[in-house]
């Protein structure tokens, strides 16, 4: 059993639900990339997921494209993230890391090579934004013979065809978008969520995220009620880059506690 | 019919090419590709294309013999297939109408597009206003300095012109911009790509639509000379109007095909954008896999040229394909040769060209002088450069 599925499974006999925090890798600086995460850890992350910086992150808005381009200004690319990740388990082997970027960085390093990486640095699930099930096929399977879980994302837009398609390539969880558009956009409905939660859960055991309009801990109290696990990327993502340095961690800490408390 | 039938059913051509999205624009890039097919072959709507061709964009264009450039340079005939002279003034045009008559058929009341030099979001901008649709024109914040008069252009047919900051603001992060747009808004919204890039189906569509332009070729050639050209040379940036010419001669393996990049300062120092010619590795942006300038860690680097309409750090999938199989050569001329040519044919031929087919016009003077008189260059003038005289005005030290 992955770490994933055990987070999962060790979560719902305890009839409680994950809360998955996003950063950037190398955002603000990558001297603190490994502390943020073990803070995130001590404020109530069930899994993290980290962004590996691009230079045309074309599903994100404009919150995570400027955590991105401070990532990549401090020289942090893909191989750079993979280090902070084997950093981190040096005193963390516990806690789920998923790491979430785009097709090209990894195929630029080669998948041999980056799924060798990243298996070195213990990560347990890759989200790749522009990897569908079609082109995919290779990476998924070399990911899953090295027990790393592929992590797709279902949307609004999704027919109930291509759901059968996705949940029989995935593993670890399922991410549904929560709206149609960029990370970090406006407010989503919940109603509509709810809907397509429970279509999604027809055709897979899976867990199933929610992610992409999650904004404040009234809409994570409301997520949490329809799903397995909340995603919160842009809202974090902001504390970072409008925080000064020193209060980034006291900054995300209330954010955390607030949303830990709305969905316990 | 042609041997030649690439994309798959899956938008493959050869390794490159294929989807790379986001799972919210599968949905609309399948509704798009049934509908393309199911209207590519209908007559009726083949039909309200040509017409429109026709009578809005003022189609065919002639094929002009460069007669003194020709006795200048003293080799090869050199004939100019005249796209600057169609209604907004490039090959653009071709693409737009085809893709606004295809948004109207499928219901959507909005249009989007990305835009570089300019003439593709004119096109786009126009084609709207003709049929109705509300459009918005994503340009990076560099090429709305570069390109002035293309912008107002746009806002005086109603268009809303989106400035965009992120990255190197030129014309890949308007692509990505626009990308976001659709994604937020795919319901009601067309996304009309200007160039032959893109997830499957917009390189074969954008295709399609331009192939016009190698079909009439095909046609005119023969009454003007006698027979078909001895090579085509277009100019290559995503590489539209170049498959536009390309295309219908791929099976007509004793016509030389040569696509023209952007060897900006010179491919040497790095900064150009020729991913052909500096043989640069293959990745994957916007939607498909193809050559791409970028890092070995698969960053996107920065890319130059003195045309905004070639300033692109990819290629169509199909010129990655044409490039591998042989079929087609590729070359760069720098910024240099390209406003060299640029002032030659102003001078020599009384026409005004758009930077971005400059650089085919420079090549093509190189090659018709190793090639014997009786030989025969056709070159892809696929714009008009009044756009670009501000550009060419600052390089000489002049403020208009």
């Amino acid at each position: 059993m992955s770490k994933i599925q055990s987070t999962f499974a060790q979560l719902k006999s305890e009839n409680k639900k994950a809360l998955i925090p996003f950063i950037t890798a190398g955002d603000p600086h990558p001297d603190m990339t490994v502390s943020m995460l073990h803070a995130l850890v001590d404020y109530g992350a069930d899994m993290i997921e980290l962004g590996i910086p691009f230079s045309d992150p074309m599903a994100d808005g404009p919150v995570i494209q400027r955590a991105s381009e401070r990532a990549l200004a401090n020289n942090v690319g893909i191989k750079k993230t993979i280090k902070l990740v084997k950093q981190f388990r040096e005193n963390n082997t516990k806690t789920p890391i998923i790491l979430m970027g785009y097709a090209n960085p990894i195929e630029a390093i080669g998948i041999d090579n980056f799924v060798n990486l990243i298996k070195d640095a213990d990560v347990d699930g890759v989200v790749t934004v522009d990897y569908p099930p079609e082109e995919s096929k290779e990476f998924v399977s070399l990911l899953r013979k090295n027990d790393i879980d592929s992590i797709f994302l279902i949307s609004p837009t999704t027919e109930d065809t291509r759901i059968k398609l996705i949940t029989s390539q995935a593993s670890g969880f399922l991410y549904y978008v929560s709206l149609k558009g960029v990370t970090g956009s406006s407010n989503i409905d919940i109603k509509q969520v709810a809907e397509r939660v429970m279509n999604i859960k027809k055709y897979s055991d899976l867990p199933v995220a929610v992610g992409f309009g999650v904004r404040d801990s009234e809409t994570a109290k409301q997520v949490a009620l329809i799903s397995d696990a909340v995603v919160i990327g842009s809202r974090i993502v902001l504390e970072v880059e409008s925080s000064s340095q020193e209060n980034i961690l006291v900054n995300i800490k209330k954010l955390m506690d607030e949303i830990k408390k709305a969905i316990s | 019919m042609q041997a030649y039938d690439l994309p798959d059913a899956f938008g493959h051509f050869g390794q490159f090419g294929g989807s790379f999205v986001a799972e919210t624009l599968v949905e609309a890039l399948d509704e798009l590709k049934e509908m393309y097919d199911k209207f590519k072959d209908d007559p009726e709507f083949l039909a309200e294309f040509h017409h429109d061709l026709k009578h809005f964009v003022g189609r065919p264009s002639p094929i002009y013999y460069a007669e003194r450039l020709t006795n200048k340079i003293g080799g090869a005939k050199i004939f100019l297939k005249r796209e600057d002279l169609n209604h907004t003034g490039a090959h653009k045009v071709n693409n737009t109408v085809g893709q606004a008559l295809l948004a109207k058929r499928m219901g959507k009341p909005r249009v989007i597009a990305e835009t570089g030099a300019g003439q593709h979001g004119v096109a786009t901008a126009t084609i709207a206003a003709r049929l109705g649709l509300e459009c918005v024109v994503y340009m990076g914040s560099e090429d709305i300095k570069r390109q002035s008069p293309n912008v107002y252009r746009m806002k005086l047919l109603g268009a809303k012109v989106v400035p965009v900051e992120s990255g190197s603001k030129t014309l890949k992060d308007a692509l990505n911009e626009a990308l976001r747009d659709w994604v937020t808004n795919v319901s009601d919204t067309f996304y009309i790509i200007g160039t032959v890039a893109g997830p499957h189906p917009y390189p074969m569509m954008v295709r399609d639509f331009n192939s016009v332009v190698g079909k009439e070729c095909r046609t005119q050639m023969p009454d003007l000379v006698g027979g078909q050209p001895d090579a085509i040379l277009a100019c290559v940036g995503g590489g539209s109007n170049a498959m536009g010419i390309f295309y219908p001669y791929i099976d007509d393996k004793s016509v030389r095909l040569i696509g023209v990049e952007a060897a900006g300062h010179g491919i040497e120092t790095g900064m150009h954008a020729a991913p052909l010619t500096a043989n640069s590795p293959i990745g994957i942006l916007h939607g498909n896999r193809t050559y791409l300038m970028q890092n070995d860690e698969g960053q996107i680097i920065d890319t130059h040229s003195v045309s905004a309409g070639l300033d692109y750090p990819g290629v169509g999938p199909e010129h990655a394909w044409l490039k591998d199989s042989g079929r087609a050569e590729y070359v760069a001329v720098t910024d240099d040769e390209a406003l060299k040519a640029f002032h030659n044919l102003c001078l020599i031929e009384g026409i005004i060209p758009a930077l971005e087919s400059s650089h085919a016009l420079a090549y093509a003077e190189k090659l018709a002088a190793t090639m014997p008189k009786d030989k025969i260059i056709l070159v892809n003038l696929s714009g008009r450069g009044d756009k670009d005289i501000n550009t060419v005005a600052k390089l000489a030290g002049l403020t208009l």
